[in-house]
């Protein structure tokens, strides 16, 4: 149920109202056609997103099978010694893209040390299951970083939807029809006076006739 | 310099540390959660990758992060196996924009 806006209710006030009403249609427009776009968009990042999804965590759970395979023939502590100096370091670039003026993180990634030897320990005390492990995690780690990509740009695209879906539905269904019920009630106002100010008129030219010509 | 962390239990983020990541070693939901926020609070990891089970364990704390577009926190399969978080996830985020699940026809 549309509510009444608390207004004095004069022409001024009416115009006041015309051009308020005015601009939220315009805005529900705009608003409307920016969630239509931002909706299309973040369809297209969700597909990309679940398929790279199920990607990687097969190819993740492939690695960790093969290093629970290391795990099995290695003692815990050569499996850590082995490990833990990276002969090679990721380093990310972050940036920003905008889509539908929301800030999304772009990753570039490039890779520290030497490319041909990923190794980071010495093939006589590992076992060559360590090796394979190592190999495919390293292939996937692209797609982790695409992967971290598009589900960040999915997360903040889906609370700018809801923000912008909030927005439209508020204007739709709250300001818009009570700029409009005020409007009419206003008019109706006005036009009432009108009509009290005119029979007032007639009223008082007929008790002036009457005295003035003495029926 | 900015790089990747993973946070985690010992035998799901210790493979990371082959291929470069900087690894966090969590035991406890509790443990994860302050390394967390210190590594969020860092600015120079953009990217922090979270075991499954953590990440379910503390959706308060990843909500806080939600809004900004840095740093991404992303769930991953531990090496216990996938629990269906991520695809889970983007379920959740679909309803919340659209209202309903339209995208998954299975």
């Amino acid at each position: 149920m549309a509510q009444l806006i608390k207004v004095n209710p004069t022409r001024m006030e009416l115009s006041k109202l015309k051009k308020r009403l005015k601009t939220a249609q315009r805005g529900h427009k705009l608003l409307k056609d920016k969630r239509d776009e931002l909706v299309k968009q973040f369809l297209e990042l969700v597909r990309k997103n679940r398929e790279l999804r199920t990607e990687v965590e097969m190819k993740l759970k492939l690695s960790h099978e093969a290093f629970a395979g290391v795990s099995a023939v290695m003692s815990p502590q050569s499996l850590e010694e082995a490990l833990i100096y990276p002969k090679q370091s990721v380093v990310l670039e972050p940036s920003e893209k905008n889509i539908m003026s929301v800030d999304v993180p772009v990753f570039e990634y490039k890779m520290q040390g030497n490319q041909s030897d990923i190794f980071s320990y010495g093939f006589a005390f590992t076992s060559g299951e360590l090796d394979d492990a190592v190999q495919g995690l390293s292939d996937v780690l692209s797609q982790l970083v695409e992967l971290a990509e598009t589900e960040k740009s999915v997360m903040l695209l889906a609370s700018e939807i809801e923000k912008t879906r909030r927005r439209v539905n508020a204007l739709e269904h709250v300001l818009i029809p009570n700029l409009q019920y005020t409007i009419k009630n206003i008019m109706m106002k006005l036009d009432e006076n009108e009509r009290g100010n005119t029979t007032r008129l007639m009223k008082v030219k007929d008790m002036v006739l009457k005295q003035n010509s003495g029926y | 310099m900015k790089k990747i962390a993973c946070i985690g239990d010992k035998d799901s983020v210790l493979c990371f540390m082959a291929i470069g990541c900087s690894v966090f070693i969590a035991e406890s939901a509790e443990e994860a959660a302050k390394t967390l926020r210190n590594l969020a609070a860092d600015e120079s990891y953009p990217i922090i990758f979270l075991t499954e089970k953590y990440y379910n364990a503390m959706p308060g704390v990843i909500d806080d992060y939600a809004e900004k577009a840095l740093p991404a926190i992303i769930s991953l399969p531990g090496s216990s196996g996938s629990e269906g978080t991520g695809l889970a996830n983007i379920k959740a985020l679909v309803e919340k924009a659209i209202g309903a699940d339209i995208t998954f026809n299975n």
